[in-house]
C-alpha cells in the first residue's frame, strides 16, 4: 500500500488528525444540504403524488355513476348523449369518441408529414445557423397557447373553409384536424429529431462509405434505425390530440355527430366536459357521467403516453 | 364567464362589507338565475337610492342554485328562469319553507335566421319537426322556401349547451315534455354565439333570448299552429303573452313577502322597476312608459 504514492498522500493528513476531532458536521451548510435534499425529494415524488391524487379524485367523483346507473354497453355504443333530457336521459359517448378519434386521426395525417419532414431536415440536412434557428422556431411554435389555435380555427380557418369548399359552416373535422395537426407537429418534430440524433454516426459513415447519397443514407440507414423513436413521437402526438380541449371546443362546431365526411361538425370528449361541467349540479348523474368520461380519457392518454415512452426508451437502450 | 362570476363575487363581497359597516341596514339576500342576474343587480343598485337603509346582496349561479338556497332557507329572494318543480316545492315545505312565486318579467325566445333567408313565418309544429328527434324537416325546401347562398339547402341547426335554461325552455315549449332534440345540432356556449353563427351562415336557424338580437339577423314571426295568427317577437308581445315562446322570469320569496322584502318586491313590480328590466332587453309584466 505504502508503495503507492497517491494513497500515501491521501492517508497522510488523516493520520495527522488529532483523535478528539468531532466528525459530526452539523453546521449551517449541513442543514442547508439536508433541507435541499428533502425539497428535491418532495419535488421528485410530487408528480407521482399528483397523478395518483388526480386519478383517485376523478374516480371518486365518477364512481357513483360507474358502479350504479351506468349501462356500460350503452355508454360505449350509443351516440345519444342527452344527459339533461326530462323523460329519458341517455349517456352514450360513441359520437364523442368518434369525434375525438376523427379529429385526432386527421390531425395525424396533417402532422406526420410535416413533423417528420422537419425533423429529418433539422437532424440530417440543415447545418449551422439554419439548424439552430429552426430548432428555436419549432420550440416557439410548441409554446403557442391552445386557445390561440382555437381562435385561429374560429376566425381564420372557418371563413377559409367556407370559401374554398363551399360548405355552410367551416367548424368541422377538417378545421379542428388541421389546427390540432399544427399544434401537435412541433412536439412531434422535437421528439422525432431526438430519435434521429440518437442514431449513431457510424451508421451514416458506413452508408456513405458504400457510396450512398445523403438521401439514401437517410432513407435506408437512419430512418430504419430510428423507427421506434419516430413511432413514439407519433404516439405522443396522438396523446396530445386526445387530450386537447380548448382548440377542439372552438373549432369542431360542438355537435353530436357520427361524422361521415371531414365537413361534418363533431364534438370531442374533452370539449363535452369543458362545456358542461361548470353548470352541472355537483353529485348529479350528469356530473358523475362527465367524470366517467374523464376516467376514460385519463386511461386512454395514460396508455398512449406509456406506450410511447416505452417505445422511445426501448430505442435508447438498443 | 369566469370574469363575470368574479365580478358577482366582488359585488356581493362589496355589498356585504358595506352592509356590515352600516349596522342599522337591512340586508336582503338575492340569489339565482344567470339570465336574471344583470337585471337583479341593476335593481339592487337602483334601490339603494330609493331606500338607503336596505341593501340587496345579489349573486348568480343559475336557477338551480337559487332554488336550492330557497329550499335550505339561506336566501330571502331566489331568482329563477324556470318554475320550481313539484319535487322541489315539496322538499322546501318539508324543511319549513313555503316558496311563493312572483313573475317579475318575461323573456321571449326568438327564432333567428340569416338576413337573406326568405322565411317570414313559422309554426311551433314546424319548429318541432326542425329541432325534434326524428323530425321530418331537414331541408329548407321542407318549409317551402329556397334560401339564397345556402348551397345544398340543408338546415344548419344551432342550439345551446344542454344545461342551459334556454335549451330547457325551448325544448319544453316547442318539442313538448316527451321529445328530445335531434342529434347533430351545433351547441353553442352562450346566446351571443348563437347569434354570431346565424349571422354568418345563410343555411342556419337558431334560437335565443330576444335581448341578444342584432340588426344583422332576421326573426320570423311564430304562430302556435297553422292558421293561427303569427306573432313577431317583441318586448310588447312577450309581456302581453301573445308570443308563444316567452318564458316568465320569476322570483321566489319564503311566504308572502313582509316588511323590507315586500317593499322591495313592490318596487320591482312598479313602473320604475319594470322600466329597468325593459332597459336590459327583457319584457316587463305590463306595458310601461319609460323615459
Amino acid at each position: 500500500m505504502a508503495d503507492n504514492p497517491v494513497i500515501a498522500a491521501v492517508e497522510r493528513p488523516q493520520a495527522a488528525l488529532p483523535e478528539e476531532v468531532d466528525f459530526d458536521r452539523r453546521d449551517p451548510d449541513w442543514f442547508i444540504d439536508k433541507a435541499v435534499q428533502i425539497l428535491v425529494f418532495i419535488g421528485g415524488i410530487s408528480a407521482i403524488i399528483f397523478i395518483i391524487g388526480i386519478f383517485v379524485f376523478i374516480s371518486k367523483e365518477g364512481a357513483g355513476f360507474l358502479f350504479g346507473e351506468l349501462d356500460i354497453v350503452e355508454f360505449f355504443t350509443s351516440p345519444r348523449w342527452r344527459p339533461t333530457s326530462e323523460h329519458n336521459p341517455t349517456y352514450g359517448i360513441l359520437a364523442l369518441i368518434a369525434g375525438t378519434a376523427s379529429v385526432t386521426g386527421l390531425a395525424m395525417i396533417v402532422a406526420i408529414p410535416f413533423s417528420l419532414g422537419a425533423a429529418i431536415f433539422i437532424a440530417e440536412f440543415a447545418t449551422g445557423k439554419t439548424r439552430e434557428f429552426l430548432k428555436v422556431l419549432v420550440e416557439l411554435l410548441a409554446a403557442i397557447p391552445s386557445v390561440v389555435w382555437g381562435f385561429i380555427g374560429l376566425s381564420i380557418m372557418n371563413p377559409l373553409i367556407i370559401e374554398i369548399f363551399d360548405v355552410p359552416v367551416g367548424l368541422n373535422v377538417l378545421n379542428a384536424g388541421v389546427i390540432l395537426g399544427l399544434m401537435a407537429a412541433p412536439i412531434m418534430t422535437s421528439i422525432a429529431e431526438d430519435a434521429l440524433n440518437a442514431v449513431p454516426d457510424r451508421y451514416r459513415e458506413a452508408a456513405e462509405a458504400m457510396g450512398a447519397t445523403r438521401w439514401q443514407v437517410t432513407i435506408r440507414a437512419v430512418l430504419p434505425a430510428a423507427k421506434n423513436g419516430l413511432l413514439g413521437a407519433v404516439l405522443l402526438g396522438v396523446g396530445r390530440g386526445f387530450g386537447e380541449t380548448m382548440a377542439v371546443l372552438m373549432a369542431t362546431g360542438h355537435s353530436i355527430n357520427l361524422p361521415s365526411s371531414v365537413f361534418d361538425s363533431v364534438r370531442a370528449l374533452t370539449a363535452t366536459i369543458a362545456a358542461e361541467l361548470g353548470e352541472t349540479a355537483v353529485g348529479s348523474d350528469h356530473y358523475m357521467a362527465l367524470f366517467t368520461i374523464g376516467i376514460f380519457l385519463f386511461i386512454i392518454t395514460f396508455i398512449i403516453n406509456l406506450t410511447a415512452d416505452l417505445i422511445v426508451r426501448g430505442v435508447r437502450k438498443g | 364567464m369566469r370574469s363575470r362570476q368574479l365580478s358577482y363575487l366582488i359585488l356581493v363581497t362589496a355589498v356585504t362589507a358595506y352592509a356590515s359597516v352600516a349596522e342599522a341596514r337591512t340586508v336582503i339576500q338575492n340569489k339565482g338565475s344567470d339570465t336574471l342576474v344583470n337585471v337583479a343587480q341593476a335593481w339592487a343598485e337602483e334601490y339603494r337610492k330609493v331606500d338607503p337603509d336596505v341593501a340587496v346582496a345579489v349573486s348568480g349561479g343559475g336557477s338551480g342554485t337559487g332554488i336550492a338556497a330557497m329550499i335550505n332557507g339561506t336566501v330571502d329572494i331566489a331568482n329563477a328562469s324556470r318554475k320550481m318543480k313539484d319535487k322541489e316545492i315539496k322538499l322546501a315545505n318539508e324543511r319549513g319553507q313555503s316558496p311563493v312565486e312572483h313573475i317579475v318579467g318575461y323573456d321571449a325566445l326568438a327564432v333567428f335566421i340569416h338576413q337573406d333567408n326568405p322565411l317570414n313565418e313559422v309554426t311551433i309544429e314546424q319548429l318541432a319537426e326542425v329541432y325534434g328527434e326524428d323530425g321530418k324537416f331537414e331541408n329548407w325546401a321542407d318549409l317551402g322556401i329556397e334560401v339564397p347562398g345556402c348551397k345544398d339547402q340543408t338546415m344548419v341547426l344551432v342550439s345551446r349547451q344542454n344545461n342551459s335554461g334556454t335549451y330547457a325552455y325551448f325544448r319544453q315549449a316547442v318539442l313538448g315534455k316527451a321529445r328530445d332534440y335531434k342529434l347533430g345540432t351545433r351547441d353553442m356556449h352562450g346566446s351571443k354565439d348563437v347569434v354570431d353563427l346565424v349571422e354568418k351562415t345563410p343555411c342556419a336557424i337558431g334560437y335565443s333570448g330576444l335581448a341578444y338580437a342584432t340588426d344583422h339577423i332576421k326573426m320570423p314571426c311564430v304562430s302556435k299552429a297553422d292558421g293561427e295568427s303569427c306573432v313577431i317577437p317583441t318586448v310588447a308581445t312577450a309581456s302581453d303573452g301573445s308570443y308563444p315562446i316567452a318564458r316568465p322570469l320569476l322570483m321566489y320569496t319564503n311566504g308572502e313577502p313582509q316588511g323590507a322584502i315586500k317593499a322591495y318586491m313592490d318596487w320591482i313590480l312598479s313602473d320604475v322597476g319594470q322600466c329597468i328590466i325593459q332597459q336590459k332587453g327583457y319584457a316587463p309584466i305590463r306595458s310601461v312608459t319609460c323615459n
